[in-house]
Order: structure tokens, then C-alpha cells, then sequence
């Protein structure tokens, strides 16, 4: 240590393990750790809450053992292309290594959060077993489980609070998994099981939440229907959160009157989701809450206007919505009008892949909700056309954005009043949008607009391209710009060897680079590989040409996946998946 | 003058692709729709006819995909799902008969989606009286009906389509009966 610090060294370890517990994000904990071999042993030593953003960059047991005393983990798997099915099912992502690694090391260990990871019932089982004081299991866009592996978990985590299976692909083997939670289960807080779909015995999920009188989050399937929903909400006013099952049922006046009430009853109600199958009729019942809510979702919901937009224009304190294209510019304009806290929207297409009755959504929309919501930093909108114009405006009245993805359906759609590429327009977004982190671009795009990026975009994590770019010099702008980029993700651009070959070393200040139908060859992944031994040069052939081993250099590579280790090739590539 | 008679002409075909080729090109008639998506509902502009869907375009998660065709396929089946025209207007609705109870429900909606209706009075006839448009179905013959004449229940199951046109040309159907 330097002279002028040597009063630090008299501290004990629990001070500064002390000062440390008030570094809450992991950013912090790891310059921390950085200063000296005394706060890295004690900061590590001390950290409760790890976040390993691609399961593969270091070994579980390493893991482990470096972090003893962790509660809280987060590990990710697959690439994000995986839920766009670019990535083959099987290329790994297994959570194998990881459960078994924790219940060895970490028996305290009280939350896991998996992430596009691929885990089974024998997992689920064993962490089950293995964490005696297990609370939160989160398994986001997961799947390789079925609802035994869920029941294992309902019968054995006694003092569970959180079970949330976001948008994971479960398999229906057990019929009741529910009836698994004891009866001395009382512990929940939050149950997400949205994305099941078997169907959910509702009355032992009313005797579940009867007793669990701190739920605040119940995100029901569409099996659930609008009758139960009514003795839930009776049984947890308290709810916070509420996704619904079925909105739809025949036309029952009761019915609705009793589900008006029993709505109004949840008093601190801020998110609503679900709306499955919704029927027009019943909408009015949750008229009540929509000043209260923060968070609306309803991009499984094919409402249409002016339904939509009535429902929409109530919710004036919304702060994220989520909604399919059926809202159309009108709606979006009155969006603008009457959400004027929104921070983050999200315009889900309808009908992606069938052009029979274009829905009438176009940038005006978008144009819109930028001016009228001051608040908007987080976009993601799907649509049919776009003009340099409006982007422009987007860029001058939203210089606040911090996410911008936007898709055009169709690939290398140009302008479509001027024909052009749609540089300018995402030009003068990274040029207005100082702290932009996230950017997805579509359209018709030259070499230029990458050009923009590479020299504006300084705090741009994560980049999404496709169907982009005139040649090498495109990749080029990216990788030796950039400074933050974390995530590069790109599919059918002519990128080939070169930009890959000139910034190697760009590779290892980034968590992961995708690439797929671009131009790469087998000899240039062989370079790379030889010239930077800590990152894994993963080459994924699925037409089944020979081994890789024995093709020539130029031979062409179909879909390439990069990441940073420091645990060395991994041992359960498929088939298909060559590390080189 | 021409280019406002493109804009509200009905396509089925993406905005934004090349609109010359859209003219003079087939457009497919609604009875077509039946017949599956892969049939010749596609510009003939934008290629050919069973278009080729590249793997993961657009970027929508295929859990959103699986549900989203679910959802369609099994509301489909449950609902009555007929296509509303109004003349003058450039897009068609989908309604689910099955959600109104009777007659003046499905004109309340109607009205509510189109705001035709908001002078003229109802009357058993569906009656023009006064109003500008009137409610006319296709059904199950072809024929064009004005909605009103047969018991509901009679009317949902053999309704195919309504088209909300001029009261002056609905005059005619009315003569009919």
C-alpha cells in the first residue's frame, strides 16, 4: 500500500467488510476489488451477491470458492439470438455444473436466478435438497424442466418467497405441482407462472395464497378463468402486482360486477399483465385501478382500438407500457397525451409474418409518444416504415434515450419517402443520445451509419444488428470505436475476416460477440483463436459438412460465437459447436 | 388527387414496398382468406406468393410466436370472428359476434369502432332513417342482407361479413324485402 494509506492497513478486515456492504452494485464491489490484494481479499471474501453474466467465462467451483460467502447469484447461459432460434437447442447453457458447484460451496445460499439457461429436474431437485434456506428461484427464458421438478421445489423450500418461471418453457408432467406447498407454506411473495401451459388447479392456488398473507406479485396462466380470478383477488387485496389469466367469459352481469369490486378491493395495484383471450366486455372491470398502475402489459393482448386506447388514455401515471401495434398511431397519440410519466415502451407486431391487413402503425406513432412522454429513455418498437425525418426528431426530442431498438419487419427497408438508406436517422440518434446503452438498428443501412456509431456511441453496451452494412469497413467502426460495448450481435451482414483480425483484442473488453450468415472464415476463427488465448472461439456448423478439424481455411463459417474465459474450451459442446 | 385514392385503396402487401409493382396486381378477393396464409394473399410486388420466412426475422421470441398462434387459433375457434368493412374507410375490423347479445350491442360497438352512427335513429329495420350509413351483412349465400330482419340467433350463424355502406345505396336492399 502507499505511504500516505498506511492508517488503512491498521484497519481490522470487518471494517472494511463494513464499508464495503455499502457498495451495492457490482461495478463498485469490483474496482473495489481492484485497489490492492488486501480489499480483494476481503472484498471478495465478504460479497453476497455474485452476477456472472455468461455461465461459461469462469468455472463453477472457481466460482465458488472465490465468493464463499454469496446468497445471491445470477448466472446467464445462452446467447441472446437463442430466442429468435438462431443459437441450436442444444449448444449448452446446462446448469448442471453450476447447481452442483453452489449446493457444494454454498449452503447458505438463499436466491438463483438463471438466465436462458438450460435446467433440469434433477437440478431443481437438488437445490431443493441442498439450500436450507432457499427464498427466491427465478428462471427466466428457461426450459429442460417440467412441473415435477417445479413440485420438488413447492415441497421442499419451506421458507420460499419468490418461484418466478418468466417466459420459460416448462414441460406439464406433473398435473398438481401446486398441491405441493404444504400447508405450512406461508411464505410467498411472488408467484410468476404466466407461461405454463397446463392448467393450474385454482382452488388449491386460493388455499395457497389464503395463506400466504405477504403476496404481493401472482402472475396467473390463461387456464385460470375470469370466475376464479374474482375469489383470488378476494383472497389478496394486498396484491401489487397481478398478471390475469383468461379475460374473457360469457356475459354475466354478476359476474362483471363482482369482478369490478374485487378488483377495486386491490388498492395497491401497480403492474397488470396477462389478458389472455380478452373479451371486450369485461374490460370496464379494471377501469377502477388504471390511475394507480405504473407498469401495463399487454402485449398478449389483442385489444383492439378504441378499447385499447380507452383502457390506455386511464392509466395516467404509467410508467411502462407494453402493447401490441393493434394500439396504432391514434393510440399512440393519445398515449402521448395522457401518459406523460412514461419511461419505457414497447410496441409488440401482431402479425409479424402475415401482410394481409397491415395494421395502421407507422413512425408517426413513434414520433409521437417521443414528444409528448419527456420521460422516455427505453424503446423497443416494431413496425413497417420509417423515414430519416422522423428519426430525427426522435433523436432532437428524446436526447434522454438510453435504449433504442427498432425494427422494421421487412430487412433493408429504406426510407420510405426518400428511398434512402436510413443512416442519417440512426446517425443523429447516437449523436443526440448521449447515454445510449442499447441500440438495435434495422432497415436499409450502409457502412456510414456504423461509421455514427463507432464514433458517438461512447456508453453503448449492447448493439443488435441485421441485415446491415456494405462490407468489412462497417464491422471495422464498430469494434475500433465503441469504448463501453459489451454485447455485439449481428446476423446476415457482410462482415468478413479482416475488422475481426484487426481488433482482437477488442474482443477480450467484451463480455460476448455473436455473429451469424456473415462473411467469416474457418482460417480467420483459427487466427484469432491462436493469437487470443482467453477468449473461446466457438464455430457453430449445423450442415453437417465433416468434422471442422478437417476443413480447409476458406471454408465458411455459418454462425460464430466469441466470449471472454477464463475457465479455458468447455467440455459439453454438442455435435455441431467447434471451440477452436 | 391519385396518390389520396392509393393511400386508402385496400392491399394486402407491407407498406414501404415498391408501389408500382402493386398496381394492376391481383388483389385477392376476402374469400380467398379461408383458403389459408400461404394462398395468394401477398403483393405480387414483394415476391413470390409462398414467401420464403427467413429463420429468426423479425426478432419476436418464440415463445411469443407459439402463444401469439395459439391465442389466434383457439380464439378463432371460439369466437365468431367476422371482418367489418365501412365504405370509405382504409382498413378492415375483425368482431366476435358471439360478445354482442343482441342487435343494438353490435351496433353500439359498431358505432364505437366506426362513428357512423351518431344521427338516425335505430329501428327495427335497420332502418336509413336519417342516418348516413346502414349495417348490411354477406351470408351464407352470398347475398347482402341488411342486418336487422331475422332473429338474432339466426343472424350470427349465418353472418359472413358486415359492410357498413351509404344509407342511399342501402336503399335498395331495403326494397327487396
Amino acid at each position: 500500500m502507499v505511504g500516505r494509506f498506511r492508517w488503512a492497513a491498521m484497519f481490522p478486515d470487518e471494517v472494511w467488510e463494513h464499508v464495503f456492504s455499502f457498495l451495492t452494485s457490482d461495478a463498485d464491489r469490483n474496482a473495489a476489488a481492484l485497489v490492492c490484494r488486501n480489499w480483494n481479499r476481503i472484498e471478495r471474501r465478504s460479497r453476497k451477491r455474485v452476477f456472472v453474466g455468461n455461465c461459461y467465462s469462469v468455472a463453477p467451483t472457481v466460482a465458488v470458492r472465490l465468493f464463499p460467502e454469496v446468497r445471491a447469484a445470477v448466472i446467464k447461459g445462452k446467447p441472446h439470438f437463442a430466442d429468435f432460434n438462431l443459437v441450436p437447442s442444444d449448444w449448452g447453457g446446462g446448469a448442471e455444473a453450476w447447481v452442483e458447484a453452489m449446493a457444494e460451496g454454498w449452503p447458505n445460499l438463499e436466491e438463483l436466478r438463471f438466465k436462458r439457461m438450460v435446467v433440469s429436474d434433477d437440478c431443481l431437485d437438488l437445490i431443493a435438497r441442498s439450500f436450507k434456506n432457499f427464498k427466491v428461484l427465478s428462471l427466466v427464458s428457461c426450459d429442460g424442466f417440467s412441473t415435477s421438478g417445479l413440485a420438488a421445489i413447492a415441497a421442499n423450500c419451506r421458507n420460499l418467497r419468490e418461484l418466478n418461471l418468466r417466459e420459460s418453457e416448462v414441460e406439464e408432467t406433473c398435473l398438481n405441482w401446486i398441491s405441493h406447498f404444504p400447508e405450512s407454506c406461508t411464505s410467498l411473495v411472488a408467484l410468476d407462472i404466466a407461461c405454463l401451459e397446463g392448467e393450474v388447479n385454482a382452488s388449491i392456488l386460493e388455499r395457497l395464497i389464503s395463506r400466504c398473507s405477504n403476496i404481493m406479485t401472482l402472475r396467473l396462466n390463461h387456464s385460470v378463468p375470469l370466475e376464479r380470478l374474482v375469489g383470488l383477488l378476494q383472497r389478496a387485496p394486498q396484491l401489487m402486482d397481478l398478471g390475469t389469466g383468461k379475460f374473457s367469459a360469457r356475459h354475466n352481469p354478476q359476474l362483471f360486477s363482482r369482478l369490478e369490486s374485487a378488483i377495486a378491493g386491490c388498492k395497491n395495484l401497480r403492474n397488470l399483465s396477462g389478458f389472455w383471450e380478452p373479451g371486450l366486455t369485461y374490460l370496464p372491470a379494471v377501469y377502477s385501478i388504471c390511475e394507480g398502475l405504473t407498469s401495463l402489459n399487454l402485449n398478449y393482448a389483442t385489444i383492439q382500438n378504441p378499447e385499447l386506447v380507452k383502457l390506455i388514455s386511464r392509466c395516467k401515471n404509467l410508467r411502462r407500457l407494453l402493447v401490441m401495434d393493434l394500439i396504432e398511431d391514434s393510440g399512440l397519440v393519445a398515449v402521448a397525451s395522457s401518459c406523460k410519466l412514461l419511461q419505457e415502451l414497447r410496441v409488440f407486431p401482431s402479425d409479424p409474418y402475415d401482410a394481409a391487413e397491415p395494421v395502421s402503425l407507422t413512425e408517426q406513432g413513434l414520433v409521437a409518444v417521443s414528444a409528448g412522454c419527456p420521460m422516455l429513455h427505453s424503446v423497443l418498437y416494431f413496425c413497417r416504415q420509417m423515414t430519416n425525418a422522423a428519426l430525427l426528431t426522435v433523436a432532437k426530442n428524446r436526447p434522454n434515450l438510453t435504449c433504442f431498438r427498432l425494427c422494421i419487419i421487412e430487412p433493408r427497408t429504406p426510407d420510405y419517402v426518400t428511398q434512402e438508406p436510413l443512416d442519417t436517422g440512426f446517425s443523429a440518434i447516437v449523436e443526440s443520445c448521449k447515454d445510449l446503452r442499447r441500440l438495435s438498428v434495422s432497415g436499409l443501412l450502409t457502412d456510414l451509419v456504423f461509421k455514427s456509431i463507432g464514433a458517438s456511441a461512447n456508453y453503448l453496451e449492447m448493439l443488435s444488428i441485421a441485415f446491415a452494412g456494405d462490407g468489412d469497413m462497417g464491422l471495422h467502426y464498430i469494434l475500433s470505436g465503441c469504448k463501453n460495448l459489451r454485447k455485439l450481435e449481428i446476423r446476415d451482414c457482410p462482415f468478413g475476416d479482416k475488422p475481426l483480425l484487426q481488433n482482437a483484442s477488442k474482443l477480450e473488453t467484451m463480455r460476448s460477440l455473436w455473429m451469424s450468415s456473415c462473411s467469416v472464415t474457418l482460417g480467420a476463427c483459427r487466427q484469432l483463436a491462436r493469437a487470443m488465448p482467453r477468449l473461446n472461439v466457438e464455430v457453430i456448423n449445423e450442415s453437417g459438412r465433416g468434422p471442422l478439424v478437417a476443413q480447409p481455411d476458406n471454408c465458411p463459417v455459418e454462425k460464430l460465437y466469441i466470449y471472454r474465459t477464463i475457465a479455458g474450451p468447455r467440455t459439453d459442446t454438442p455435435q455441431c459447436v467447434w471451440t477452436i | 388527387m391519385a396518390s389520396y385514392v392509393e393511400d386508402t385503396e385496400l392491399r394486402l402487401g407491407l407498406p414501404g414496398s415498391d408501389a408500382l409493382a402493386t398496381r394492376g396486381s391481383k388483389r385477392s378477393l376476402p374469400e380467398d382468406d379461408a383458403a389459408g396464409d400461404d394462398s395468394s394473399c401477398r403483393n405480387g410486388g414483394s415476391g413470390s406468393a409462398a414467401k420464403a420466412q427467413v429463420v429468426g426475422w423479425p426478432p419476436i421470441r418464440t415463445y411469443r410466436k407459439n402463444s401469439f398462434q395459439a391465442m389466434k387459433v383457439e380464439s378463432e375457434a371460439s369466437g365468431l370472428f367476422v371482418k367489418v368493412s365501412m365504405d370509405g374507410a382504409p382498413y378492415l375490423r375483425k368482431i366476435d359476434l358471439k360478445v354482442y347479445k343482441g342487435y343494438k350491442e353490435l351496433r353500439e360497438g359498431l358505432d364505437g369502432m366506426f362513428n357512423c352512427f351518431s344521427q338516425g335513429e335505430f329501428s327495427r329495420k335497420e332502418g336509413c332513417n336519417g342516418s348516413e350509413f346502414a349495417i348490411t351483412y354477406e351470408d351464407k349465400d352470398g347475398d347482402l342482407m341488411l342486418v336487422g330482419d331475422v332473429p338474432w340467433e339466426m343472424f350470427i350463424c349465418s353472418c359472413k361479413r358486415l359492410r357498413i355502406m351509404k344509407g342511399s345505396e342501402a336503399r335498395g336492399l331495403e326494397s327487396r324485402h
